[in-house]
């Protein structure tokens, strides 16, 4: 029996996601933008969709441009604002970022960089929390936008956004955030946010890989990405991919039902995890935050730990468990293999070292006690089989292979 | 075979005496290896090693040759290894080592070439990854042994209390010369399915078990070089990863001469040559003239007649022994100093931390950074890497 804790990497589409999702693919297979009652149908749906996550963030659904994913809105609010920047004539427009952004938020800020705009990256402090007064303090006058993660896919910790928001709103500049880890997890309120731009994704709350949304606040004016045939009321060209909307959107739907009750189970599962791990097994350490919340404010989402286990590889840790039926990850799944250690665990501070000795675990709907009870038991036999054999070991003889 | 390997246990049990890791390159030998262990029942993993991303040379060397397919970490080699795993029914996964890959034998490769010495890069690989760095990983994750795609034969004698390493059946194929490093440690977690086989035994294998590679063509590149130009990935790698120290190619530049002293030409680099070597010296001189001694200090390549580069004489070091513990003084050989050499008759002699190997005729083309390999027999008995 193969057990699943990586939660954050993708999540299952829910048996009532699946089953409103089957009819437009065979029955209501009309495109979104036809005329004919095929098209109608397949329209109606396709609002019914994004009306269910209009409500999950508290927005107007006419906020919400439909995307192939995460990555494709993280590509639009940024470059769509730097292009609307530069279009309006700003020669060098200037984003401020974060470090521990996901890839999708750094390599195009990178490519922002290339081609003639400016970049900052603020730093985080040994939890993974930004401070609001570095992102004020990195401002220029050739600021357009903030981008900075609501909470980070590898430690889970959740940033100031609302603060930052106001420090963007007060500089007259847009604030976007990567809430692509929180969707469908813990409240999302961009009214509440004060944000001016959203990003988020149908497979990590149990919808379908392949579907995503920007939310795009009334009044804030992107320059396209991608050119195609156009709808009305979708700035963004393309076939609507509508058994994917629908999907997304009882996904949401689902996800707002349950919201309060899952937050506090995974929470209470993962607290557990964390204390028998760092009891049982030495030499262990949680990466980021520790706490889960303060204040009634969530510090890290509920389903997340990162934790090192000192003098071992975290890959060869990864594939043992794995052989031995429980999945996990090292970190993102889009960075696995990658010969440098986590950017996000480094941005902490942690030596090269500890961040290539560091798993994510993230729960979720499938998770029991009685997993929680397997993962412990399978870390502490592989770790003990891999800290024998390990070189780095200290107080023992070097057990050559 | 399917149904046969639905009943079997396809779990991978880690502990278990018949649990073993094949390093597998999508080539047909290691994949072949792997079929061979199913059918015995063993408990397989896959592993491939990423080893080297093809692109580093790319980026700072856009016109370099294009590497051929079949080449170890292109991404067809790992799909390759992928769907053999696949079709077998086993784990596979990739496992990076490229920062231990460029620190142990990419690194010493190109300082090799450049103080005029000619390495060889498996056998490093050999030596501090595949059976150090991957057994390794083999053993974290639960499995005994490490097995490869390696045609030599491996057995453990009782009556010395030894591992012996032996040439492989296939001789044409015999790859012992490369393995003459691995010591009893590392012997004792090893397993070389092919060492009993033909060549051509192993194709036909690999077509009954139907693999996905059974028709793969063989490559004959060093695996990290692009048509195995390698004097080029030395002026590369030196300029955009190790800043250009040489201060490129002027720096590297030097004078051809002759035994007594007397310059015959110009070079551009002591590694564009390898002791024996007859074309691109650009000299003409009525007789064939071969490189006989690369001089880093001087940034010399000399050059002479045929007879000048024979000798009866080397020294090795950081010697390796797997037969014996230790030799003794006097004990008869026959020693390979390249891989392509025949095994010639020597005698050798422990001097402090070297060997002295007196050859009893003289030998062509000894070169420094090559490995000599003693047998005794089909046996190795031991190595050292080529003084000078």
């Amino acid at each position: 029996m193969h057990r699943y804790f990586d939660y954050n990497a993708t999540t299952p589409v829910a048996p009532e996601v699946f089953e409103a999702m089957v009819p437009y693919f065979g029955i209501e297979y009309g495109n979104a933008s036809s005329i004919h009652r095929f098209g109608q149908r397949a329209k109606a749906a396709v609002e019914r969709g994004r009306a269910q996550l209009a409500a999950l963030i508290h927005c107007e659904p006419a906020e919400l441009v439909l995307t192939s994913g995460g990555t494709e809105a993280d590509n639009m609010a940024i470059l769509g604002t730097v292009g609307a920047a530069r279009a309006s004539g700003r020669a060098n427009p200037h984003v401020i970022t974060t470090t521990i952004e996901h890839p999708a938020i750094l390599r195009t800020c990178q490519a922002i960089a290339k081609e003639g705009g400016a970049v900052t990256y603020v730093a985080v402090n040994p939890e993974g929390f930004v401070d609001p007064l570095e992102v004020k303090g990195a401002l220029r006058p050739e600021t357009v936008l903030i981008s900075v993660m609501h909470a980070n896919n590898e430690i889970g910790a959740v940033e100031p956004v609302e603060e930052i928001a106001a420090v963007a709103r007060e500089a007259g500049v847009l604030f976007h955030t990567d809430a692509v880890q929180t969707t469908g997890k813990i409240p999302v309120d961009v009214a509440k946010m004060g944000a001016d731009l959203l990003s988020l994704s149908a497979h990590k709350f149990y919808g379908p890989k392949g579907v995503g949304a920007l939310y795009v606040r009334k009044g804030v004016h992107l320059r396209p990405i991608m050119f195609g045939g156009h709808d009305e009321r979708d700035p963004r060209p393309g076939t609507t991919n509508v058994p994917g909307v629908v999907g997304i959107g009882a996904a949401a739907q689902l996800a707002a039902e349950r919201l309060e009750s899952e937050a506090a189970r995974l929470g209470a599962l993962r607290d557990r995890l964390e204390r028998e791990i760092l009891t049982r097994i030495e030499d262990a350490g949680v990466n980021g935050p520790r706490a889960g919340a303060n204040n009634g404010r969530y510090l890290r989402v509920p389903n997340t730990t990162n934790i090192y286990f000192d003098y071992i590889e975290a890959e060869s840790l990864v594939i043992a468990l794995d052989l031995d039926g429980l999945a996990c990850s090292t970190g993102a799944a889009c960075a696995a293999g990658a010969i440098e250690p986590s950017h996000v665990l480094t941005a902490l501070g942690l030596p090269a070292e500890r961040a290539r000795a560091s798993i994510r675990l993230s729960l979720g709907r499938a998770n029991s006690e009685a997993d929680i009870d397997a993962l412990v038991a399978g870390l502490e036999r592989a770790v003990e089989r891999l800290r024998a054999l390990s070189p780095r070991t200290p107080g023992k003889k070097v057990v050559s292979c | 075979m399917r149904q046969e390997r639905e009943e079997l246990e396809s779990r991978f049990a880690p502990g278990s005496q018949k649990s073993v890791v094949v390093g597998m390159s999508g080539g047909v030998d290691s994949s072949t290896a792997a079929a061979l262990l199913r059918e015995q029942n063993y408990s397989v993993v896959g592993l491939t090693m990423q080893l080297w991303d093809q692109r580093r040379m790319r980026d700072a060397d856009p016109s370099a040759p294009e590497s051929v397919e079949g080449r170890c970490c292109s991404s067809n080699d790992v799909y390759d290894a992928r769907r053999v795993a696949e079709h077998l029914d086993f784990p596979f996964y990739v496992v990076n080592y490229e920062r231990q890959f460029e620190e142990k034998v990419v690194r010493p490769f190109v300082d090799a070439y450049v103080a005029g010495r000619t390495p060889i890069p498996c056998t490093l690989c050999n030596n501090h990854v595949k059976f150090d760095t991957l057994l390794r990983t083999a053993r974290e994750i639960g499995a005994e042994r490490l097995a490869t795609g390696h045609y030599a034969r491996l057995e453990f004698d009782p009556a010395r209390e030894r591992y012996l390493l032996r040439r492989a059946l296939d001789l044409t194929k015999d790859q012992s010369y490369f393995l003459f490093g691995l010591t009893q440690e590392q012997l004792s977690r090893t397993m070389f399915p092919l060492g009993s086989l033909h060549k051509e035994e192993v194709r036909e294998l690999a077509r009954k078990y139907r693999l996905p590679v059974a028709a793969k063509p063989e490559s004959q590149e060093i695996c990290f070089v692009p048509g195995n130009d390698y004097s080029r990935f030395v002026d590369t790698y030196r300029e955009a990863y190790q800043g250009n120290p040489d201060g490129g190619e002027q720096g590297r530049a030097g004078e051809i001469v002759a035994p007594d002293g007397r310059v015959l030409g110009k070079h551009d680099g002591l590694h564009r040559f390898t002791v024996g070597q007859r074309k691109g010296l650009g000299i003409a001189v009525g007789q064939p003239l071969y490189v006989i001694a690369l001089d880093r200090a001087t940034r010399r390549v000399t050059v002479g007649d045929d007879s000048a580069l024979r000798a009866r004489t080397c020294f090795t070091r950081d010697n390796n022994w797997i037969a014996v513990e230790s030799p003794c003084s006097g004990m008869r050989v026959e020693a390979k100093i390249r891989h392509k050499h025949v095994a010639a008759p020597a005698t050798l002699f422990p001097d402090a931390e070297l060997v002295r190997v007196e050859f009893d005729e003289p030998q062509r083309a000894i070169t420094p950074g090559q490995a000599a390999v003693f047998y005794q027999g089909d046996v190795v008995v031991g190595g050292g890497w080529i003084e000078g």
